[in-house]
């Protein structure tokens, strides 16, 4: 398949996975706001409700740029609807819907036609979608958006490359922002390692898993009251959880298998070591050396993944070399 | 007075439209105005759009449809049909003895300079043999009604002629919209559209490499006004939709950059300009083509369609001597007419225009998509002083022709079903064969008296039933 388009395919994917993990973070930071003061006390300085967002994406200097005052609807503005926010939801829809554009001859019309009425629906929202009553909905539609795109894509798409870099653009997403949340929630809820139990807790807690769609999985797994460790294990090593960090890697190992040919085997090297450390890694030796820095290497790993895939399939620069 | 399509020239139903009309009498307007509305919904959710030069927002317009068919009679299309292939037969020999011997000259039937000084002749191709002689493998012949069964050839698109992923969207839509009228009435089908397209592409790659050629579609991109046709044409002809970054060449030999390494092009079906097809030989400053393809075409490694050069043959000025052509080539009498064309380059043809500007249509040469030209009833004064100065200037560039009364077809409008202006593109593919499929693409300009049906200029599109068989 032609590199461009392949980078095209990688490109729709990880932009709607973004919008969805956008809508998923604001949505639940945006429900702490309706619980009383007590339990969002901000533990850390930093750690204000409306500055987790912007720390979660690292876009907290561009924020300041545009923004003077740090408050909700600043915040959501920035985050959902301004355009000068590369990862806005808006903008995340924008780039989703023009690569699909791009490729519009090798995705299915039916996949075609989800990003381009999802765009044309939801990519210019007005400010009047910032309004308390109609966040939630819109919320909800983008993730219901994705949601749709994902099933018409398993759906329609034939099982050829381009499936295989759209998927592989999915879940490498994905497990970039599960890493991202737990790793800022982590910090803000985890002072010190003994600080455990209390309804600030159970609300907090709770809404990380909301976020990600695993707070019913927690519940039938462990059939217990929330535990960070228990948490932190359910979104880094469970397998079955399809948002956490294993599962994506597992996918991402999976699909670099399937598209592998004369290229990528330095690809899926790495996507095998890091799945493979998911696969036998235990969550007491995570905490013991510490899960953020565990969170932070992974980061590092899934860029430099990102990176190699760009080098192998998508820069053409090296192209010309290989040429017998 | 403009001919009607429906009324005939006689005032009754022409009898193509009497099922058509019969059906219509007994639909309620408010259903045809929410079809219309349904048709305009779908064609944005499908994304078929086209980008307006100019337009700062960027966004893409869905391109007006009208849902009233424009109806032709099995009769008729044989001879527009017929017509179309032959004019493209002979056309096609014209390119190649403009680049071989050329007979015709020495014949004494065009003149020398008519080829050489013409902006679009290019001289690269000089002796270069192409599989099959061919040269416009893709042609589209605009042809306007002037009467029952009267044709007339405005124009032959030999370059990259557009518009025929809206014949086959039409199609598609008015299937969806109306299925009940394809059961009542046999419209000839124009789906196979894109398989005789890939034949004839397949049909023309170099002899060495005819077993499983490859083919791609060259685009300048997705910002190009035609970048929808060019998607909707590759991926229904199942091959990739390249842009001039995708491809290199190495050893006068043609690849495409994949994500498996480099892989050979045999047949490249270009959207895209000569001017901007090679930086190497044509315009350096191109950024949408491929370096050194002019070589790997020379070399015979890759065919181009259509190939590098005709635009000698669909010039305006060349256009006066294809029913001479026709004569030389084919021994043929023309089956189709050309409309009377005034070379503003002799001299008494000059001063007659002049003289009679605000009765003519006066167009550039080079000219295309309605720009650039003056259409004599429809301008004021001012307008046609302008005109006058910008001919004066330079009257090499311009030809004029007899406002044509273009037919008139029901068109729905906000008052209700009324006629407009039409005028209609045949697609001719040439490859081992001449085909073209029935019909072709109507357009329609929607302002009431106008003649102008070009997209940018506010124009729509129909879809083109011809019968199966013509009613008793």
């Amino acid at each position: 398949m032609l590199s461009r388009t392949a980078e095209h395919l990688f490109w729709m994917a990880r932009h709607i996975e973004r919008a969805e993990n956008m809508a998923r973070m604001l949505d639940v930071t945006f429900r702490m706001r309706l619980l009383p003061a007590s339990i969002n006390q901000p533990i850390e300085p930093w750690a204000q409700p409306w500055a987790v967002p912007l720390i979660t994406t690292g876009t907290a200097s561009a924020f300041y740029a545009l923004y003077k005052e740090l408050n909700a609807n600043n915040v959501l503005e920035f985050m959902v609807s301004n355009l000068e926010n590369p990862s806005s939801i808006a903008n995340c829809l924008k780039h989703a819907r023009e690569n699909a554009r791009t490729v519009r001859g090798t995705i299915t019309s039916e996949m075609w036609e989800s990003l381009n009425s999802t765009w044309m629906e939801f990519g210019n929202p007005g400010p009047e979608i910032l309004e308390t009553t109609r966040l939630g909905e819109y919320f909800e539609h983008v993730k219901q958006r994705s949601h749709m795109f994902r099933g018409v894509t398993v759906g329609t798409a034939l099982r050829d490359e381009s499936f295989f870099f759209t998927r592989l653009g999915t879940f490498l997403e994905r497990a970039d922002n599960t890493a991202r949340i737990l790793d800022v929630k982590y910090h803000i809820l985890l002072p010190s390692p003994q600080d455990v139990g209390g309804a600030q807790d159970h609300y907090q807690w709770g809404s990380l898993l909301r976020s990600v769609s695993a707070f019913e999985a927690y519940r039938k797994i462990y059939r217990d009251t929330i535990h960070p460790r228990k948490v932190a294990e359910l979104l880094i090593l469970r397998r079955d959880m399809p948002r956490s960090l294993r599962h994506c890697a597992t996918e991402i190992y999976s699909m670099l298998g399937r598209i592998l040919g004369n290229t990528g085997h330095e690809a899926l090297r790495k996507a095998g070591d890091l799945n493979a450390r998911l696969e036998f890694g235990r969550i007491e030796d995570i905490f013991s050396s510490g899960l953020h820095e565990y969170l932070i290497d992974f980061l590092d790993r899934t860029g430099e993944l990102g990176a190699e895939i760009h080098q192998e399939f998508f820069a053409s620069t090296n192209l010309e070399m290989r040429l017998a | 007075m403009a001919y009607d399509e429906l009324h005939g020239a006689n005032g009754t139903t022409h009898p193509a439209y009497r099922a058509y009309t019969e059906w219509l009498a007994e639909v309620p307007p408010e259903m045809l105005q929410q079809k219309r509305l349904e048709a305009d919904l779908l064609f944005r959710r499908l994304g078929i759009t086209f980008a307006v030069y100019g337009d700062e927002s960027g966004l893409e317009r869905a391109i007006p449809f009208d849902i009233i068919p424009r109806i032709i009679s099995a009769k008729a299309w044989e001879t527009v049909g017929k017509g179309c292939i032959q004019r493209v037969k002979a056309l096609n020999m014209f390119l190649h003895d403009v680049y071989h011997n050329q007979d015709i000259v020495k014949a004494g039937i065009i003149p020398e300079e008519q080829i050489l000084s013409n902006p679009a002749y290019r001289p690269e191709m000089k002796g270069i043999d192409l599989p099959g002689n061919v040269y416009a493998h893709v042609a589209g012949v605009d042809v306007v009604k002037v009467s029952d069964d009267e044709f007339y050839v405005l124009e032959d698109n030999l370059r990259t002629p557009s518009g025929v992923s809206y014949m086959l969207e039409n199609r598609r839509m008015m299937m969806r919209l109306f299925p009940d009228l394809f059961s009542k009435i046999q419209v000839a089908p124009v789906e196979h559209y894109s398989d005789m397209l890939l034949k004839s592409l397949q049909a023309v790659a170099p002899a060495s490499r005819s077993s499983m050629p490859v083919a791609v579609l060259l685009t300048p991109g997705a910002f190009n006004s035609a970048y929808f046709e060019h998607a909707f044409l590759a991926q229904q002809m199942g091959i990739e939709l390249v842009e001039g970054q995708d491809l290199f060449v190495k050893n006068a030999v043609v690849y495409m950059r994949t994500t498996e390494g480099p892989q050979r092009v045999d047949v490249i079906y270009r959207r895209l300009d000569d001017d901007f097809l090679d930086p190497l030989a044509f315009r350096s400053d191109s950024m949408l083509g491929v370096a050194g393809l002019l070589s790997a075409c020379k070399a015979g490694n890759v065919t181009l369609a259509n190939a590098i050069g005709t635009g000698v043959a669909d010039d305006k000025s060349t256009y006066v001597y294809v029913p001479e052509m026709i004569r030389f080539y084919l021994s043929e009498e023309p089956i189709l007419s050309n409309v009377p064309t005034f070379r503003l380059s002799r001299p008494d043809d000059l001063c007659y225009v002049l003289a009679k500007l605000p009765e003519l249509v006066v167009k550039e040469v080079q000219g295309s998509g309605g720009y650039g030209m003056l259409v004599g009833p429809k301008s004021t004064e001012k307008e046609i002083e302008e005109f006058r100065k910008r001919i004066l200037a330079n009257p090499n560039n311009y030809i004029a022709q007899p406002t044509l009364a273009l037919s008139t077809c029901p068109t729905l409008v906000d008052e209700g079903v009324a006629p407009r202006h039409v005028d209609l593109r045949p697609y001719v593919i040439t490859g081992q064969e001449v085909s073209v499929v029935p019909g072709g693409l109507t357009r329609v300009a929607l302002r009431e008296g106008s003649l102008v049906v070009n997209s940018s200029q506010g124009g729509g599109t129909k879809d083109t039933w011809v019968l199966e068989a013509d009613a008793c």
